[in-house]
């Protein structure tokens, strides 16, 4: 639940930009989620208000995609690569060596909130598999040494 | 232009030279240059394909020019030092000569730009011939020229399905309605597959003029460019070519004086594999759930909104250009005769040359593999490739002789894809890749289609046993029933092809499934719960270091004296392995 005044405001004007818009949910989403770094059920209801649709259409879209998010996320959210090229290069270990440092299972958030620990599947980088990427900063050719010293950067 | 007698530092910044560490690297040249007052150029560049050196570092200068590779803040002093400022190249520094020259065996094409030019700036692409295609398109050829001039060109859609893009556009252009949209995919969702994303990120342009090409050709006024959410570079990049193409007058009404106009949005997406099929991508750009329809009707008759759309593939808009300045013939005369032109790939997994490469259809995987790649790392043995991610298969090293091209490559039960190749060694057990693909499939199956959904998830319960040691001797049969009948049943291409990692891999690697649920054992040694580590005692010299980097304390022993692993503690990770120097630990059979 939001008390927050002004992130309230924002997310009047982000629904009013998209309220005649035709396809305008999805970016709606992403915004309010950019806004409150996930959607609560409250502002999907705000979000159905705003621009006229029925909640369980948005509730039906929201879930559907991996990037929409239901409860609350750390400062930073690692998003740990297992495509097929981290996968054959030992991404398994590399999740599992973060997991341990960070005391949390993937796709979970630290108690500090200040990691959310991810799967993903594939970033793009293969050729530098092992590959991990913080918010939007990607950092390759991951060994236990490496770990550690990214992690230090946050 | 370039004032010729400055020096130009020129530092590789797309995605791969970012996660190497070349923002650090640039920042560093950045310091040098300025604690000195240098009058150097110090710019950034995007993706030349041999990742594999990244961070790459292009210093141009009067007396030499080097590609450092693997260039490190700390490296950064030296080449200043010497290079721009007493004018000696740091040979110790260079990308070796042999690296280099293989970039003599491609056909850069598509990536002619990628890594020579700033991906932000309008005007190098411009001083590179950028938008005249554009301009000879709208001031010298009719729609239906253009159209006639990509049918000739023989491109076919660089997205999976390999669709003559001619062909298709003339399905658009004789569409009725006044309204139509123009949409590029760039959804890229692969595994193991990252060309869109380096052109996207290293030559926006190229993608944007081919669409407006398009455009013009099939009567669009209005383009979508549809980009995963995990590229976020791209996107960035995208929005800042689009804001400077509308500056010159690429984008928007009267496009160099013609009476041809177009609007261009980006649409991010939001995370699901099954929207790169084409109804699913205009479900999810309209803001519905992106789940695929029957076709007919095609996108060309009813799109986006309902009207005739035309969508195409990154990196088939990025040859658009260049087909239309050189001309038809010029691009046929490179590839087979079914496929012409060039195509990209992702060279990623257990290759030297990890990156990505162009070349002409029609060669050998042999030749992309151990040539221009430079074969196997780490001194394994080649075992298969992945082509065409989890509508694809893995491809035997009996087949290296296979040519690139879409009717090739189908004959081996694998696809050509979108253009990852992922390269795996010995060391690499073929079922678990079957079961790390219909994991994949399963988790993205969007839930329309019963065989689909379901028999997606019966498949990877059946892998999941047999690579745990708990196979039945009828799974095989089961795994192959239920793979026609997922492919006959499926609406989209997710389900019809999701069962090709597992056929491919039985008809290729069969006696690795037989071993797994026969003599539970894992012929690559690879699967956890069917291998253990031993410590070899010849070899053994003591050192600690799988003491130390062992999770589960389950190494122990003195300095200096054997050491032990308690299979009871061992968690099976397979970290002493890769930290031991001497060899010195094995994995075993563990029945
Ligand atoms: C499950 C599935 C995923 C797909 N993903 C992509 C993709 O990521 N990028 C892409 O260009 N095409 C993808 N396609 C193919 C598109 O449906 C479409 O054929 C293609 O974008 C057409 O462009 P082209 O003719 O230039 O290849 C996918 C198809 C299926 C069935
Ligand atoms: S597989 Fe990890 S970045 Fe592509």
């Amino acid at each position: 639940m939001c008390t927050c005044i002004e992130k309230q405001q924002k997310l009047g004007l982000i629904l009013s930009e998209y309220q005649n818009k035709s396809g305008g949910l999805i970016p709606v989403l992403q915004k309010a989620q950019g806004l409150y770094g996930y959607l609560s059920e409250d502002i999907m209801f705000k979000v159905a208000d705003g621009l006229g649709v029925k909640p369980s259409v948005v509730y039906g879209v929201a879930t559907f995609y991996t990037q929409f998010r239901f409860s609350p996320v750390g400062e930073h959210i690692i998003r740990a690569c297992h495509g097929t090229a981290c996968h054959v290069s030992g991404a398994e270990n590399i999740t599992r060596i973060m997991a341990d440092k960070l005391g949390v299972e993937p796709g979970k958030t630290t108690a500090d909130m200040k990691f959310t620990l991810d799967r993903v599947a594939c970033l793009g980088c293969c050729s530098l598999a092992p590959v991990v990427m913080v918010d939007s900063d990607v950092y390759g050719r991951l060994d236990e040494a490496r770990v550690e010293e990214i992690l230090g950067n946050y | 232009m370039y004032m010729m007698e400055k020096v130009r530092i020129i530092v590789g910044l797309g995605s791969c030279g970012i996660a190497a560490g070349g923002k650090k690297v640039y920042e560093r040249f950045k310091q040098e240059i300025d604690s000195r007052g240098l009058d150097v150029i110090l710019e950034e560049t995007g993706c030349r394909g041999m990742c594999y050196h990244e961070v790459l570092v292009d210093v141009v200068s009067p007396y030499g020019r080097g590609p450092y590779g693997h260039v490190t803040p700390e490296m950064v002093k030296e080449i200043v030092d010497t290079h721009v400022l007493d004018g000696y190249v740091v040979p110790e520094f260079l990308v070796p000569l042999e690296d280099r020259m293989s970039l003599y065996k491609q056909q850069r094409i598509v990536l002619r730009n990628c890594g020579e030019i700033s991906p932000e700036s309008i005007d190098e692409y411009i001083s590179n011939n950028g938008y005249q295609a554009l301009e000879k398109a709208l001031k010298q050829m009719s729609p239906e020229e253009v159209i006639d001039e990509i049918t000739r060109s023989g491109l076919r859609g660089r997205g999976g399905a390999g669709f003559p893009t001619g062909v298709k556009w003339g399905f658009a252009s004789k569409s009725l309605g006044n309204e139509k949209y123009f949409i590029c995919n760039a959804d890229e969702g692969d595994p193991g597959a990252f060309m869109d994303r380096s052109i996207l990120e290293s030559d926006p342009h190229s993608v944007i003029e081919g669409m407006l090409i398009g455009s013009y050709a099939i009567g669009a006024n209005h383009g979508y460019i549809y980009v995963r959410a995990e590229y976020p570079l791209a996107i960035q990049r995208l929005k800042i070519a689009i804001q400077q193409a509308k500056d010159r007058g690429f984008i928007g009404e009267h496009i160099t004086g013609s009476d041809f106009g177009f609007e261009l949005e980006i649409k991010e997406g939001a995370g699901a594999f099954v929207c790169g099929e084409e109804t699913a991508l205009i479900s999810s750009i309209e803001g519905n759930r992106g789940m695929p329809r029957l076709r007919p009707p095609f996108p060309a008759i009813c799109g986006l909104y309902g009207k005739p759309t035309n969508i195409n593939n990154v990196e088939t808009l990025a040859n658009i250009p260049w087909i239309i300045m050189e001309g038809a013939k010029a691009y046929a005369s490179f590839g087979t005769e079914k496929s012409k032109g060039t195509k990209v790939f992702a060279l990623a997994g257990k290759i030297r040359r990890g990156g990505l490469v162009e070349v002409a259809m029609g060669m050998s995987l042999r030749d992309v593999i151990f040539d221009v790649g430079d074969g196997i790392a780490g001194g394994h043995e080649f075992k298969a490739v992945q082509l065409g991610g989890p509508s694809g298969g893995c491809i035997p090293a009996s087949l290296l002789d296979t040519p690139v091209d879409y009717e090739s490559i189908n004959q081996t039960g694998a696809i050509m894809g979108s253009g990852g190749m992922v390269v795996m060694d010995e060391t690499i057990c073929m079922v678990d890749i079957a079961r790390f693909f219909l994991n994949f499939t399963q988790n993205e199956s969007c839930g329309k289609c019963t065989f689909c959904r379901i028999g997606t998830r019966r498949m990877l319960e059946i892998l999941e046993r047999i690579v745990a040691g708990n196979g039945d001797q009828n799974d095989i049969e089961l795994l192959e029933e239920l793979a026609q009948s997922i492919g006959k049943t499926s609406l989209c291409g997710l389900g019809q092809t999701a069962p090709n990692p597992v056929l491919t891999t039985l008809k290729y690697f069969r006696d690795e499934y037989e071993s797994h649920i026969r003599d539970r054992r894992c012929l690559a040694k690879a699967c956890k719960e069917l291998i253990s580590f031993a410590i070899i005692d010849e070899q053994c010299k003591g050192c600690g270091l799988c003491i130390k980097v062992c999770p589960a304390e389950a190494v122990t022993g003195e300095k200096k004296k054997l050491h032990v692993i308690d299979a009871d503690k061992c968690v099976r990770c397979g970290q002493c392995v890769a930290k031991c120097k001497l060899g010195a630990i094995a994995r075993v059979d563990r029945y």
